[in-house]
């Protein structure tokens, strides 16, 4: 099962021409993914080569998927052109639109997010690695080879932190791991996550990462209280961080006393999430539970 | 980019927002001159990004232009809250009736807007929204469709602004909104929002927070920064295009990515607890491709950071291969020469990690140290921190 990726899910690449989009195309494919073509607007009709593989290049999302039923879009174009790749795609009725751009601006980002509402698609993204549900597949930039299969299910607002986290449990393996992004804009949410992984009979046990900014932790951890049934361990990155500053994701910034990893932390736990200080010791909380579930 | 006063009061100027007639200076003669040509009593407003000005004395009446060039002398140099004062508003003087206070503003957890007015403004917003809730009124924004003159009568119904004030309040609504939309501001806040005796609406004070990811299409936003406010070792960094925040403690940190580093920042100060309260002295992420170069400028900036004792390297190789990583790290102590002269703890793990803890222990640089975990190699930079 695994959320929102499968052995089944058709993919196609929005920039696949461009430097980064061939780059993680070419990683896609050796990961297994069914990437089925590429969009850029202007090279209709032309294929381009993946280590001997043809893969066909379309003007528009909506010919790729009248030619190969695509339902699952990976977005690397250039943040000036995302919003409209965006709409491109949720109006051609794609079922998975991951934007993997960062440096968005917000008042594009809410604009394709109003566009998106009553549409058919899920976005995921901006300013995230995407969803890789191992062995099955792979829709973004996040490395195939870091950690297998296996019975755990992860959010993280953060890319290289969903990597530390699948590293340090890749004994236990991952139905799926999903990055929603950094930015303080993004179109799924942690909430959205937990519910598919309470939901996926694959899914064992969650693990959350946050960060500071917003109260989208706060919100995940009264929807756990009063949804969850399956475990979730959680992490927040954040601590020293001081008020007023941006940590780099255009998202992370503590503004007052509001969006501190402190209050994060407090709510998680109040929810009966238990809360690691480091990455390694949330591994070892996270280890802890499987092994009581096993046994 | 939060604006200053009088870069807001300039843009809400361009675009129609009723403001009173006024100007910047840097010195007390230009703060004179300014006075001189606006004519009649003048506010001297000092310009520092933090609240409390006022309280702190940096908001000031004066009648005559040789007055204020008194208080402009008073207040330039002044020191609120940490920030030096290097320019004021001289701004003309106003009676005032009334203060309301208005605001359009990221909602974060619609992925859309909020507008939050009332008719309670001229103090901390937070204060009102704490002792009187029911004086706020919170007015949900579709990004779609924006405010038009509907939904900004809507607004000043919901805030309960009087009749004879509405109509104005409702243009300056429309007006406040073209500025949120065609600056790509996350904030634009009127606060006071003033009645004067004589019925006329203006906005005294503003804030204004400009998207940095929209500058793209705002060439003119470049100008409003103010670089001399930052700080040296930011500015340094900034030019050489790294995501760097300097803090107050005495481990430099590098590393890739914005989450991981934030971690890394938290897990040192952990460690540090153990060391006499050693803490990191600096944010910095290099991003996902760490070339020899980046890794060069980056090690230079913190190294430059006298506060610095020891420096942590912590690298997850995803999509950047170790070995990449250590050939920068080899790359960098060779570029920088005699320059480094700090211990440097690095963790290298993921993606090729054997072949870069084999580069770096073959080049066995006498700074240069590895650890196996995160968590280990952030004991041993805090520890050499406090040695």
């Amino acid at each position: 099962m695994a959320i929102f990726l499968s052995e089944n899910s058709k993919v196609i690449v929005q920039g696949m021409t461009g430097s980064e989009g061939s780059k993680h195309t070419r990683r896609m494919l050796a990961s297994g993914t069914a990437i089925v073509g590429g969009v850029t607007p202007g090279k209709g009709g032309q294929s381009a080569d993946f280590d001997g593989r043809a893969l066909p290049v379309f003007d528009s999302v909506a010919e790729a998927i009248a030619e190969t039923a695509a339902d699952v879009t990976v977005i690397f174009v250039p943040p000036k052109f995302a919003k409209s790749a965006v709409i491109e795609a949720v109006d051609a009725g794609i079922g998975l639109a991951v934007v993997i751009t960062e440096g968005i601006p917000v008042h594009d980002s809410t604009s394709f997010w109003a566009h998106a509402q009553g549409s058919l698609t899920r976005i995921i993204g901006p300013n995230c690695p995407g969803v890789i549900s191992p062995g099955r597949s792979n829709a973004g930039i996040i490395p195939a080879t870091i950690a297998g299969p296996g019975r755990i299910g992860l959010v993280s607002k953060s890319g290289t932190l969903t990597y530390q986290m699948m590293y340090e449990l890749r004994d236990i393996g991952f139905s799926t791991a999903v990055g929603i992004g950094g930015d303080p804009v993004i179109g799924t949410t942690h909430i959205d996550c937990l519910e598919a992984f309470q939901a996926d009979p694959d899914t064992e046990a969650i693990v959350m990462i946050g960060e500071i900014g917003g109260d989208a932790e706060e919100r995940a951890a009264e929807y756990i209280a009063a949804n969850l049934t399956k475990p979730v361990v959680g992490y927040v990155a954040g601590f020293t961080a001081p008020e007023g500053k941006t940590m780099g994701h255009a998202g992370a910034i503590v503004s007052g006393s509001s969006g501190t990893a402190q209050a994060k932390q407090e709510a998680l736990e109040a929810a009966g999430v238990k809360v690691g200080k480091t990455p390694s010791e949330t591994a070892q909380l996270m280890r802890e539970l499987v092994g009581s579930i096993s046994s | 980019m939060d604006l200053y006063e009088y870069q807001a009061r300039d843009v809400f100027d361009s675009y129609g927002v009723p403001v009173l007639a006024g100007g910047v200076a840097t010195t007390p003669e230009q703060a004179r001159d300014i006075a001189a040509s606006i004519g009649g009593p003048v506010v001297v407003k000092a310009q520092v990004k933090t609240g409390g000005r006022g309280k702190a004395g940096g908001v000031k009446l004066a009648d005559t232009p040789e007055d204020a060039h008194a208080r402009a002398s008073d207040i330039l140099g002044m020191d609120i809250k940490g920030h030096t004062v290097h320019r004021v508003l001289v701004a003309q003087a106003s009676d005032i009736a009334e203060e309301y206070y208005f605001s359009y503003l990221l909602d974060r957890a619609n992925r859309s807007f909020l507008c939050i007015a009332s008719v309670e403004g001229g103090v901390e917003i937070e204060e009102v929204a704490a002792n009187d809730p029911d004086a706020l009124a919170r007015v949900p924004i579709d990004a779609g469709t924006g405010v038009d003159e509907a939904l900004a009568r809507q607004i000043v119904t919901a805030a309960r602004f009087p009749d004879e004030v509405a109509d104005q309040v409702v243009a300056i609504a429309v007006s406040l909104w073209k500025v949120f939309v065609g600056e790509d501001a996350t904030l634009v806040e009127v606060n006071p929002m003033a009645r004067t005796p004589d019925g006329t609406v203006l906005a005294l004070d503003g804030k204004v927070s400009l998207d940095e990811n929209a500058a793209f299409r705002h060439p003119g936003h470049a100008e409003l920064e103010d670089s001399a406010a930052a700080d040296p070792l930011e500015q340094q960094a900034k030019a050489k295009d790294l995501n760097y925040v300097k803090l107050d403690g005495q481990v430099g940190i590098i590393g890739n990515g914005a989450g991981l580093v934030m971690s890394t920042l938290d897990v040192v100060a952990y460690a540090g607890e153990e060391f006499g309260g050693v803490k990191p002295a600096n944010f910095l992420d290099i991003g996902g491709g760490a070339s020899a170069q980046v890794m060069a400028d980056g090690l230079g900036i913190i190294l430059s950071d006298p506060s610095v004792r020891s420096v942590f390297v912590n690298v997850f190789g995803g999509i950047t291969a170790c070995d990449a990583v250590a050939d920068g790290i080899v790359a960098a102590l060779g570029l920088l020469g005699n320059s480094a002269t700090k211990p440097i703890v690095v963790r290298l793990d993921g993606n090729n990690v054997e072949e870069g803890r084999r580069i770096l222990d073959e080049a066995a640089h006498p700074l240069v140290e590895q650890a196996d975990t995160m968590d280990g190699a952030a004991r041993r930079a805090a520890e050499l921190a406090a040695a």
